[in-house]
This record gives structure tokens, sequence and C-alpha cells, in this order.
């Protein structure tokens, strides 16, 4: 165990003074990301301003065995910038330039702390936007977003995080600087960048990244759909889909998100709905208004009780702020809530949504569903009171239980939010023990002493043996009558 | 399909065997790409038979084969739907399995605007170097669990183990697709393309070669009629698609000269000083060079542009054919190699001399 003053000194030697934090005041701040339920202080918190410090720092912890976690804008909602006890944290906020947009590749350099709407505002100008959009894109930053694999509304037709990087900077472990991807669409050998992206900061430090830039549509449209039926919601989106549509946004809310959003921004949504679309449609503006047309009809032949088109830019955007609130507006509707991130094939939706209804009564507790329905990502946030003893534990059960349940219909535990701490125990239900063991062999292979966001991600064999051991009860599984994918 | 099977179990015992022996395999679909890479090394372990659609639910995107179902069939099925692969795999002489197009990890020329396998791949069953079958990523489009070693599978040449199944994102096929051709310098032509690009235009490839030029863009009669106006272009005379086939499966006249063949990736507006006539595919981020010039040159010229070349036909394949790695990524890339193929007999030496 290291000592905090002793080692708060090495670190001045190799940083300005206000790049080390150490005071127990100052380091209260970091003591959690996005999911406040868990907290830990950090020994302490470094705040390089250059990548060449980041390599000294890493060098160090490496030869010390010092944990290090690192840190992007802290928005992360699965734990996975949780502080080590004993560790560093290394935020990597002070390292915010953007060092170039390059117009004629249609590709901009950042640093990793660099926000997320900031490559957009700086690539504007141009007539370039970047397009992954997660919902905290006002604050989160591209190497928090690198780490995660971040998504947003626009995935169906953009893609995630991944599909929008050329190529990462990564500092190792042991303080050496390495390229991964390519100015070109393509690198030579294995393909690491695919590795790096959505690590969750367990095999490397991002420090600089390249991104490619879309140009800007002309125009995009929304279209409001209401429904008095969640499932006949679920069978329109397939029903765009199978039409040949890709809309540039899917969303689907249920009447719980519906009014509170309602409540929170006042976007027009009809509060009697069981379940609303959003459909977003981009591109050149004839084509934007022949297949508004087409989504419109779409919609209404599949039941849907109500179809609206914004009518102008504002209320476009105000469509969409109904959505991109839903988090906070349901936050408002109970002292504590806590957002579940899983994916499911979409046609499994009514039976997942009408499971996650019985698991709410059974529990006790309210649940909000709002829905990237054009990829299956869904987002139950479950209300909760942290005053209330218990119900926290009572909420992470209730969320663990509906993670399963997107397991056992052919989905996953996390779409975009990461594992982090939070889903670490449902990692047993997705993977096997041969699959858990080769992530930690691939982990050994970046970090065989194990220093990078320790305990993170992947969970040890052991810690699978005891969480099956209380999940199979009399020998038998959750959800026994599902077909098991 | 009537030829449809599962030989998980066969090829199980093959690979076991093979690793209890220590036997290097040689990872075989249809043979499609054998050009393609350093020599071939080790016995042939056929995968062709194992094959068969499992799933496909077009309104989930979603399409799940085994490694030896024929692209063919796979892209037949998926235009009866309206759908297609996006990343455009080519079938060299007319053939290739869906497996083989995951491990080359080759795009047609859709390329920047439709992917590339590693982009739509979102799960695989993986055989790994001890026999063990694993799972990774899924069926679903988002998904963070676990490291994404799916995606690590697509262009690792086969060399970690054997994809025996794989789940593919797929995309609508747009509903016209119409190609302009016109002629101009390179300087005219690429300001003009990056103007294009840039405001807009839905391309979805392009090519160019010495002053001819071709792109092929997704839009309504009516649209085209707005682009020839403003760009000032013509339609070609005759349907297209055959071209555009021909390009991705290299049938193009340019693809029969003896020398050796260059695959040069770049930023596509990189200007590249180097002697020879070259192919354009990708607004410029795609490029082909049929050359003797030494490698060594060509490398370095290609680096200094943030690209990478890879000596794709026509070279000696006793030598490196893909580029050179930093002497760290090359380390990483070993063990990760150890990781799944611990033996090392997995087409060993295809992709990198010491790998």
């Amino acid at each position: 165990m290291h000592d905090r003053l002793t080692l708060a000194r090495e670190f001045q030697k190799m940083l300005p003074a206000e790049c080390v934090i150490y005071r127990e005041e100052e380091l209260i701040p970091y003591e959690c990301d996005g999911l406040s339920a868990y907290r830990k202080v950090p020994l302490i918190v470094l705040l390089p301003y250059t990548a060449e410090q980041v390599e000294e720092i890493l060098r160090f912890c490496h030869r010390q065995q010092i944990p290090v976690v690192a840190r992007g804008a802290g928005t992360g909602l699965s734990g996975g910038a949780l502080p080590h006890e004993e560790g560093v944290l290394l935020s990597l906020a002070r390292l915010n330039r953007i060092l170039e947009i390059d117009n004629d590749n249609m590709q901009a350099r950042v640093q990793p702390g660099v926000r997320n709407l900031a490559v957009s505002e700086a690539a504007k100008p141009y007539g370039l936007y970047y397009a992954p959009d997660p919902s905290s894109q006002i604050a989160c930053s591209i190497g928090g977003n690198v780490a995660e694999n971040a998504g947003g509304v626009h995935c169906l037709k953009y893609g995630l995080t991944l599909h929008n990087v050329l190529q990462v900077t990564l500092i190792t472990i042991d303080g050496e600087k390495i390229t991964l991807g390519a100015g070109s669409l393509d690198a030579p050998g294995l393909d690491l960048l695919t590795l790096i992206t959505g690590s969750e900061g367990m095999l490397g430090v991002v420090v600089e990244v390249l991104v490619k830039l879309l140009p800007i549509p002309e125009r995009q449209q929304v279209v409001l759909a209401a429904f008095d039926d969640i499932e006949t919601a679920g069978n329109a989106v397939a029903q765009v889909i199978a039409k040949g549509i890709l809309p540039a946004g899917l969303e689907m809310m249920d009447n719980l998100s519906i009014r509170a959003s309602e409540d929170f921004v006042h976007a027009g949504y009809p509060t009697e709905a069981a379940a609303i679309l959003l459909c977003e449609v981009d591109g050149v503006d004839a084509e934007v208004s022949e297949e508004i047309m087409r989504v419109r009809e779409i919609l209404k032949q599949s039941g849907a009780t109500e179809v609206r088109t914004a009518m102008d830019e504002q209320e476009r955007i105000r469509f969409w702020a109904g959505r991109k609130n839903a988090f906070p507006a349901v936050g408002r509707l109970s002292p504590d809530y806590y957002c579940m991130d899983g994916t499911i094939p979409r046609h499994h939706l009514g039976k997942v949504l009408k499971m996650i209804d019985e698991m709410s009564q059974r529990y006790g507790l309210r649940c909000a569903n709002v829905f990237h329905a054009g990829d299956g990502n869904l987002h139950p946030l479950i209300l909760y009171d942290a005053n209330n003893p218990g119900e926290l534990e009572q909420a992470e059960a209730f969320g663990g239980e509906i993670l399963e349940l997107c397991v056992a219909v052919g989905g996953t535990i996390t779409g975009e939010h990461g594992v982090g701490l939070e889903k670490i125990n449902q990692m047993c239900a997705q993977f096997r023990d041969e699959e858990l063991e080769t992530f930690h062999a691939v982990k050994r292979v970046f970090d065989p002493l194990t220093l990078l966001n320790p305990g993170k991600a992947i969970p040890t064999l052991n810690r699978c043996a005891e969480f099956g051991a209380m999940h199979v009860h009399a020998g038998k599984l959750r959800f026994p009558e599902l077909e098991r994918f | 399909m009537s030829n449809d099977r599962d030989f998980s179990q066969s090829l199980q015992s093959a690979v076991k065997d093979a690793a209890h022996d220590v036997r290097p395999l040689q990872l075989m679909g249809h043979g499609s790409k054998s050009f393609y890479g350093r020599e071939l090394a080790g016995e042939p372990l056929s995968l062709a038979e194992h094959r068969g659609i499992i799933s496909y639910e077009p309104t989930e995107l979603v399409i799940t084969a085994r490694a030896g179902t024929p692209l063919q069939e796979i892209e037949d099925t998926l235009l009866e739907k309206g759908q297609m692969l996006s990343f455009e795999p080519p079938r060299f002489d007319g053939k290739g399995t869906i497996g083989g197009a995951i491990a080359a990890g080759l795009s047609g020329p859709r390329r920047p605007w439709g992917g590339s396998p590693r982009d739509q791949l979102l799960g695989i069953k993986l055989l790994d170097g001890q026999g063990q079958i694993l799972k990774f990523g899924g069926q679903v489009m988002k998904n963070v669990a676990g490291y994404d070693l799916s995606r690590l599978m697509a262009g690792a040449m086969g060399t970690l183990g054997i994809l025996l199944e794989a789940s593919i994102k797929v995309l609508p096929k747009p509903m016209q697709e119409h190609t302009l051709t016109f002629s101009a310098e390179q300087p005219t032509a690429w300001a003009l393309l990056h103007k294009m690009l840039i405001e807009g235009v839905p391309i979805t490839a392009t090519y160019s070669l010495d002053n001819n030029h071709k792109v092929r863009i997704a839009c309504s009669q009516q649209r085209l009629g707005e682009i020839k106006t403003r760009y000032g272009l013509e339609p070609s005379d005759k349907p297209q698609s055959g071209f555009w086939q021909g390009l991705r499966d290299q049938q193009h006249d340019y693809f029969k000269q003896q020398s050796p063949l260059w695959r040069l990736s770049l930023p596509p507006a990189a200007k590249l000083d180097i002697e020879g006539r070259i192919l354009y595919e990708w607004s410029g981020g795609l490029r082909w060079l049929a050359t003797d010039r030494p490698a060594r040159e060509i490398r370095s010229l290609v680096e200094k542009e943030s690209g990478h070349a890879i000596l794709f036909r026509n070279g000696d394949r006793r030598g490196e054919m893909f580029h050179p790695l930093h002497p760290r990524i090359s380390v990483i890339q070993k063990q990760l190699k150890q990781v799944f193929d611990p033996q090392g007999i997995f087409n060993p030496g295809r992709h990198y001399e010491d790998y």
C-alpha cells in the first residue's frame, strides 16, 4: 500500500503542482462517475496536460505496481471510472484540444478530453459533423466514447463509435506509445483498434483519436406516432425496416416516460398513448419529404392512433428534447433512478416489456422504458429511493433480472453503457468460463500485472462461481420457460 | 437448402487432433482467395461443407450463417427481401464463402459508405486452437459486453481460429442506383468528387483510371437529373451494374497485368508521388498499382501519407505481403495468437512470416 503524501511528492516531481490532487476534500468530486450509487475515494488524482506526461505517469505506476483508473468526463453509467482506493485516478480532462479538422479527408484529430459535441461544433464551418451522439454529448468526452464504444440515437444508420473512429494513439501500461488503426479505412495486421474500442480502460490509455466526419444532412425531419399498445409500436418499427427504410433515428418511449418528459420539457407528446415512436429521416430536401410520406403511411397502416410530422424545425427539436431529456425527466418522478442498458432482438420486445412489468410489480418498484427501437437497445429506468433501507439493493436485483432476461432472449447485458462494475455479475450469465478466460488472457497481453482499471468489465471465474451459486436455485435457471440462445 | 450441414463436431475433432500433434492446418473455403497473403502451408482443412443460413430475420437486419455458406447464396437470399451485404465482398472467380470474406476482411466499391466486414460483423461462434467452441458478440447491433473479440477475427486471415458461424448486420439495398461518367484531369475530378461528397450527394462507389471517372449514386431519377445539372455530368448510356461487379471481383482489364499488383490504402486526399498508372476506388481511399518498383520504395511512400500497402497479387509469396508492423504491435499480435492458437496450427505464416 502506498502512502498518499509520499506518492504525491513523487508525482509532483514529474508534473506541475496543479496536476496532482491529493487533499481529501479535493479528491471527493472524483469519487464516482455517472453511476453515483457506487463511490470510492482514490488515493490520488492526476490531471496531466500532455501525452508525454501520461507516458511518464504510466511508466511510474507500472514500476511501482500502482493501479490506474482512466477517466474522461465521468458521465459513464456503469461505474467504469469508479476510482481504486489504492490507485491513481488518471483524468484526461486537460488533453482537450482539437488538433486538426481535415476538410479534404473529412477527418478530425482530437485529444481524448475533447467533448463529443465540440467536435461537431468545430467541424460545422466545413459543413461536416461527428455522427455518434450519446445523450450525454454536451459533456461526455471522445476518450470516454472510445472506451465505452458509445452509441446514441443515430447509430442504426451511422453506426457506433467503432464505425466512426479511424485511429487511436494508445499508451500501454509500461508507457510505450503505439498507434492503432490508420488515416485510411483499414490498417495492417490484426484489427487492434476494434479491440481497444469499448475495452473500458482495461488495455491502455488513449491520448489521441482520429475520427471520421460526415457531411451535415441538408434536412432532417421527424414523425411522431402514438400507439395504444406497446407491442403494436414494436411491430410498426419492424414494418418501417421491412419496407427498406433506414431511419436516421428510431426511438420508442412508454407511457411513464412520455408523461415524465411531457411534464418536464412540454414536447407536445400525447400523454394518453401507451407508446410513442419518433422516426427521423435525413438527406436532401425533396427525398426527405418523399420518405416522410412513406413513413407516415407505414406507421398508420401498422396501427398508429396518431401520426404527426414536425411542423417546423422548432417542433422537431422539441420532439427530440422530450426523448433526450427522458432520463432526467424520469428522475423527477423519484428521488433516485437506476438506468439499465440491455439489448434484445427487437421481435422479443412485447414479451420482454411484459415480463419487466411483472418484475416491476413483484419488486414494488416503478420502471419507465426508453428504447432505441431501431437497434433493439432498451433502457429501463428503475425508480427507487435510496433513503429507504434495502431499496437500492432491490433496484439492483430488479435490474440484474432484466439483464439476465435480455441474455435469455438472445440479447446482451449492455448495448452502450459498458459493464464497468455495475454489470460485472451479469457477465457470468452472458459468457461461459472458457470465454471469460479468453477475455482475461487478452487482458494479460496488454496488462499482465492487472494494473489498468482492476476489477472492472470482466469478472473472475471465482466471482461467477459465487454468483452462479446465488442464482441457480435448486438447479433451476431463471426464465426456464424461455428457449435459450 | 439440401446442402446445409453442421460439421462443428468433426471440425472440432480435426482441430483437437491437429493441436495434439502440433500439425498446421490450412483453412480453406472455396479457395477463391488462395492467391492472397503469404505462401500457404499446412494440411488443407475444408470448411466449405460446413454451410447453411441458420437464421435470417429481415426486419432485424441480421443474418446468421455457417462459415462455408457461399456468398452467392447469402446475397441471393438477402436480395429477395431487398437487402444486401453492404460491404460488397469480392467474389474472385465468382466464388467465395462468408467465412472467407470475413477472414480476408476485403470490401468492394461500397466500402466508404457501406462499411467493411469488420463493421458489420455482430457476433461469431469460434473454434479456437484448443478445439474450444467460444461465442463472442451476438445477433444484436449494440453490444459492448466484454472485449470485441468477434470483430478481431475480421481480416485476421484465419490465423486465430475457425469461424463456425457469423452474424452480420445487413442493410436495405438502395431502390435505385445510377452511374455517372465523366472525363477530366485528375485534380479537377478530385475537386468535383470532394464537392459532391461534402454536399451530401449519396455516392455509393467511385472509380478513376487515367482521366476517366465513374460515380455510382443511390437516388431517384428526378434527383439524378438535378445532380447532372448541378455538377455538369452525363449518365452512362448503358446500365453499369456489371461494371461495378467487375471492379469488385477484379475482372476489369487493369487487373490482368502481370506485374506485382499493390493495394494501397490511404487517406482519400493523400497525394502520392509515385510512378505508374493507378486505379482509384473509394474516392481515393483505395488505390491499385501494378508496378515492378521495389517494395521498400512503395511502402515508404505510402507510409509517409499515413497509409499502408499490401502486395495483393503476382508477388514473391515468401516475402512480406502485408505491411510491416511497429515492433510493439507485432509483439501484441503474436501474444494474441498465443491466446487463441497456442500451438500455432491455424494458417501459419499466411498473414506475417513470424506469426
